[in-house]
């Protein structure tokens, strides 16, 4: 007894609406206005100093914003489902250092980096059960593992450090080279970024993260696994973050006890300046990859002018300022636009 | 037509004895229910009686403390909606629970879309088998709008066609025409009839009592938790049925006092928001009730809010008692003594985490201040009073608001209104999702407020109660009035035409 059996039902044509196109573009607007605003800001800075978009230069942009561009991916997932996840930092730190021990001690670099995942992978289960279970805020919940794991580190590393020296040559060259401009390590963060938002895009348990972030009652009631969906989301960010201390290694070769501290600021800035809303249920990792490429620009725009590096922070908070001024505001536009045309059918 | 005929087919969903309590508070008792394949069942009980509560318990929502769920004859465990859902059971919640981010045909399909190859969404699929569903449904909605400012109709459209978007054996409504007009409700159960004639055993609730003698075979009572009555509805009255319901028989539903109407109090000129309501002129004189019909959609509530001033006019003018009001400015609106008590009460309404006490208190901070402080006790008093007046069922008045029953949460935004005394009176939906017990006492106090020179404005979706309580009716189509018609001349025909744009204006 399908439904449809009864009137074997012409499909009503698909009104063309307005509204739906308006809010498709503003959502492609925002990712399309970081994008121009990014260009602009590079192109400005090429008339400043041409040697800035050199073959090198580009790289160097790419490479830094790799590793941010990761683990706001990871962070997006998480927002999306109206949590956060404050650990990353912390995640990315102990796993680099773990990965370098590792490969210090002479084991081989696809395995080092299947580790610092796998570490990943288990804070991410530690923040997800512990969200997913208690009735505890994430905020809260994932600040005291920020701690706790940022303990475990300066335990376990105390004043070493690991140096470029100490790791193999293969991982630190692979770390540093690429196909002519662009580094092997963003490929490797472009890989998973696709893959993510298609899977968020074509995917049930995907789309279940949005309607979790979007109404979790109703979530509950559309019979959506609550607690299983939160699990992964932060497994998923764990993992990335895990991912990104592997590659922070081979990019950088340097790891001591504070790497990755304050990192969890920047990622959240760069999630929120990209669009993914702080209360969960919209965005894509498209806009936060944006917004993480953004920020990194913002980081070596200024120096390649000659300004002073203390502005770097003060435009961060102006960006991000900016990005939720403009949410609040093309919300309230989409939801006037929305009700007019409610008003107009009968 | 005779459905469950003599043959008597064993019940697909039963409960048996089933017991829930939330804290002190004990929604079921001991309750018992049988539906059968191929029935329209009614579930009637005042507010707060325990009916959703039932429904929750049937959808895998609530577990029972005590007895049991039987599906096709056999015990079972819901561990969740999605259980009962794999068992074949739809279910349309008494609040809509939509998820604004997404579009309309992803708030119908979450949770099983249909699929392509290696389980990916066949988006093309859901979007087609949306815009099926809302042709069936007779509405126009666009399947890639997302839901987010959807009317409160429209809302429960999404709610209606999600529930309908599966092979379901059981299909349970809890209040779904609640926010719907005559023609919507009419192709809401010509698709319960057909899905009666498949097989299917429907649950329906409803306090509109004749669309349940319209469309159900069997009716099972509730009042405060426990089962009173559970029989075939033919050969009762509406009379016996609101006797089982309350206890006792019933004042008159409409009693309307005749007030000779004084000054005008309301002004209306020429208002008109772009795309939504074009020049709208009426008065409202003191003493007199004037009710606003017309279909969904057709402006009212936009009406009511721009003349409140929560949405702004792009033309024309308001005034209160001869002075004008500001545009968009609901402060001033206040001042001069309007009152508007809106649609989406749960939304729009109260603040779901705050006691009944402090809700119905929040539009009292002006009076009950006492040296720019708070009077708590005031406040305390003020609040009882009303809700006593509005026959509010609750546990302790300050439990929150979200504790209570679906109407019950109604009565407390009526009173937090009707307790500013105001000199205007606009009402939208007064009596939408409360048992028929409160909708006469509210009828009584609309009338007792108009005999003391209260000017009132009601918007009802509710045509008898149109009928019944106005002194003049007005109706609009399409964003425009289209008629006026005195109490003498109004029925059913008369009104309806206006509102389906049949009438010359
Ligand atoms: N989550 C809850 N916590 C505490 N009390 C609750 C809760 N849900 C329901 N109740 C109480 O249980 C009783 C039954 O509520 P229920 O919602 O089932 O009523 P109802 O028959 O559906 O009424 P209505 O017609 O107003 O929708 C009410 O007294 C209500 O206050
Ligand atoms: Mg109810």
């Amino acid at each position: 007894m399908t439904v449809t059996t009864t009137e074997p039902a012409p499909v009503a044509p698909i009104p063309a609406s307005s509204s739906t196109r308006l809010v498709d573009r503003v959502f492609k607007m925002r990712e399309l206005a970081i994008f121009v605003l990014l260009l602009a800001m590079l192109a400005l800075t090429q008339l400043g100093n041409s040697a800035f978009l050199s073959e090198q230069g580009i790289k160097d942009l790419l490479l830094n914003a790799t590793i941010l561009v990761l683990v706001a991916t990871g962070q997006a997932l998480v927002v999306i489902t109206r949590n956060v996840d404050l650990s990353v930092g912390s995640t990315l730190g102990i796993s680099a250092f773990a990965a370098g021990t590792y490969l210090q001690g002479g084991g081989h670099p696809v395995v080092a980096v299947v580790l610092a995942v796998l570490l990943g992978v288990g804070f991410g289960l530690l923040n997800g059960l512990l969200v997913s279970l208690g009735q505890v805020p994430a905020l809260v919940v994932t600040l005291g593992t920020l701690y706790i794991i940022r303990g475990i580190d300066s335990i376990w590393v105390g004043s070493r450090q690991i140096t470029a020296a100490d790791l193999p040559d293969g991982f630190v060259d692979f770390g540093s080279g690429g196909i002519s401009a662009v580094p092997w390590l963003a490929l490797i963060a472009l890989a998973v970024l696709v893959s993510t938002a298609y899977y968020l895009k074509h995917f049930g348990s995907g789309r279940e993260l949005y309607a979790l972030g979007s109404n979790p009652e109703a979530a509950r009631l559309a019979g959506v696994p609550v607690r299983r969906r939160i699990l992964l989301a932060y497994t998923f960010c764990g993992a990335l973050a895990g991912l990104a201390g592997a590659l922070y290694l081979a990019r950088f070769g340097n790891v001591d006890s504070g790497t990755g501290s304050g990192y969890e600021l920047t990622v959240v800035s760069a999630v929120v300046v990209g669009g993914v809303v702080f209360t969960g249920g919209s965005g894509t990792v498209y806009g936060a990859a944006l917004g993480a490429l953004l920020l990194t620009s913002v980081n070596s725009v200024l120096p390649a002018l000659g300004v002073s590096s203390v502005w770097v922070l003060a435009i961060n908070g102006i960006l991000l300022i900016l990005a939720i001024a403009v949410d609040r505001v093309v919300a309230l536009r989409v939801a006037s636009a929305l009700k007019k045309r409610n008003a107009r059918h009968g | 037509m005779t459905h469950r005929s003599a043959k008597d087919p064993a019940p697909v969903l039963a409960l048996r004895g089933i017991s829930k309590s939330f804290g002190a508070v004990r929604a079921l008792r001991d309750v018992s229910l049988d539906l059968f394949p191929g029935e329209v069942h009614a579930l009637a009980g005042e507010n707060g009686a325990g009916k959703s509560t039932l429904i929750k318990t049937l959808a895998g929502v609530h577990r029972p403390d005590g007895g049991q769920v039987l599906l096709d004859g056999e015990p079972v465990t819901f561990h969740g909606p999605a259980d009962a859902r794999d068992a074949g059971i739809a279910v349309i919640y008494q609040e809509p629970t939509l998820f604004p981010d997404l579009s309309i045909a992803e708030n119908i399909f979450m949770g099983r879309q249909p699929r392509r190859a290696l389980g990916r969404i066949d988006h093309r699929a859901t979007r087609t088998a949306t815009a099926a569903l809302m042709h069936r449904l007779g509405v126009e909605l666009d399947p890639d709008r997302p839901a987010r400012g959807l009317s409160i109709a429209d809302q429960q459209i999404v709610e209606i066609a999600k529930a309908l978007s599966f092979d379901a054996r059981v299909l349970i409504m809890d209040e779904p025409t609640a926010a719907l007009t005559g023609s919507e409700v009419a192709r809401l159960f010509g698709v319960v009839r057909a899905l009666r004639e498949q097989g299917a055993a429907v649950l329906f609730i409803s306090h509109r009592l004749e669309e349940i003698f319209r469309i159900c075979e069997r009716v099972t009572t509730l009042r405060d938790g426990a089962l009173i009555a559970s029989e075939p509805l033919a050969g009762m009255t509406e009379e016996d049925l609101v006797r089982r319901m309350v206890g006792r028989d019933l004042d008159e539903l409409y009693p309307k006092q005749h007030v000779e109407a004084g000054e005008v109090a309301l002004s209306v000129r020429r208002l008109t928001r772009e795309g939504v309501f074009t020049d709208v002129s009426f008065e409202v004189r003191c003493g007199e009730i004037v009710g606003m019909a017309g279909l969904v959609g057709a402006g009212r509530t936009e009406v009511a809010r721009a003349v409140f001033g929560v949405d702004r006019w792009d033309a024309g003018e308001v005034e209160v008692a001869g002075r004008a009001l500001v545009n968009g400015a609901p402060s001033t609106a206040m001042a001069a003594g309007l009152a508007l008590v809106p649609e989406d009460r749960r939304a729009q309404g109260l603040v779901m985490g705050m006691s009944i006490e402090r809700n119905i208190g929040l539009t009292g901070l002006r009076t009950t201040r006492r040296a720019g402080l708070m009077d708590r006790g005031a406040e305390r008093s003020r609040s009882l009073d009303w809700a006593v007046r509005l026959q509010v069922k609750y546990a302790r008045i300050a439990d929150a608001v979200s504790t209570l029953s679906g109407g019950n949460q109604q009565k407390v935004v009526l009173a937090k209104w009707l307790a500013t005394g105001p000199a205007v009176l606009i009402v939208d939906e007064p009596t939408r999702g409360i048992d028929v017990g409160t909708k006469a006492e509210v009828h009584r106090l609309l009338s007792a407020l108009a005999a003391d020179g209260v000017a009132v404005l009601m918007i009802s979706s509710d045509l008898p109660e149109i009928l019944g309580m106005a002194d003049r009716v007005l109706v609009m189509h399409e964003g425009r009035l289209t008629a006026e018609i005195p109490r003498s001349d109004a029925t059913e025909e008369t009104v309806m035409a206006a509102a389906t744009g049949r009438a010359a204006a």
